[in-house]
């Protein structure tokens, strides 16, 4: 009765994290790009905490923990960098950075 | 009770991750992102895990989405232009997304181990407590180079984002 299945979570997990890869995908705003990987951090963490449940260990908690610091540090870097190419190119179209294509 | 809250917020996180992708302002994608992440916190206190819940909240919601936030407003980022750019994401893009949607449902269908989580499940591990003598015994080495990293990049960013006055 009581607890809702591991496979619950697993599956949530996994449409966040295809919404995020969508996002990256689809998405042509180099800022919005950058949030589609923060949601697929998110989903992988979700994933991290529901096996620490299920296992009864703190272990996969303390991963989640590790994911989060190492996202605010890219965030952080990345956001610079974004700020860096906005500077210099006045654009934020992914389309239009291709300054490393061929 | 606890199925029903996983249902409730579960929902609410699919609905703001969709409107996240689907929103064609880089702010809306930015509050939306923070309804994903309130959400996903009170998924992980439904787990057990408080002090991550926390951690959630205070973070991801506070400092990475204010920083996200103070950057759109510091670009002046207006509505995303459509472009055109990108046959192949737009021809392959859906049927690769259902084909690894499909991919993951599978293997976590099939691989994952049966069992319950949450509720009477989750009594009792993941305060603050546990998660502490944790970090500070078994994984203190990565801890301080976790503090390391955090340290390189605060200095990166600076460095990076430091405009000369002219």
């Amino acid at each position: 009765m009581d607890g809702v299945p591991l496979t619950w979570f697993l599956m949530l997990s996994a449409v966040l994290f295809g919404l995020g890869v969508a996002g990256f995908v689809f998405r042509r705003n180099i800022i919005t790009v950058f949030m589609s990987i923060e949601l697929m951090l998110n989903a992988v963490n979700l994933s991290f905490i529901a096996f620490a449940c299920r296992l009864g260990q703190v272990d996969g908690q303390i991963f989640a923990f590790f994911v989060m610091v190492v996202a605010a540090a890219e965030a952080a870097v990345g956001l610079a960098i974004i700020l860096t190419v906005f500077r210099n190119r006045a654009t934020l179209q992914i389309d239009e950075l291709d300054s490393l294509k061929n | 009770m606890a199925a029903a809250i996983f249902l409730i917020f579960a929902f609410l996180a699919v609905v703001c991750g969709l409107n996240v992708v689907l929103r064609r302002h880089p702010v809306s994608s930015a509050l939306w992102l923070i309804g994903v992440m309130v959400s996903l916190a009170v998924l992980y206190a439904l787990l057990g895990a408080h002090f991550l819940a926390a951690a959630q909240v205070i973070v991801y919601a506070g400092a990475i989405m204010v920083l996200f936030v103070i950057v759109i407003m510091l670009v002046n980022a207006g509505a995303e232009q459509r472009s055109t750019a990108s046959r192949m994401a737009q021809h392959a893009g859906l049927p690769l997304l259902a084909a690894l949607l499909g991919a993951l449902g599978y293997v976590m269908w099939r691989a994952a181990p049966a069992g319950k989580v949450a509720g009477a499940a989750a009594v009792g591990k993941g305060t603050a407590q546990d998660i502490g003598r944790a970090l500070f015994t078994t994984y203190l080495l990565p801890f301080e180079l976790a503090s390391i990293l955090v340290l390189i990049a605060v200095v990166g960013a600076v460095v990076l984002a430091y405009k000369e006055m002219d």
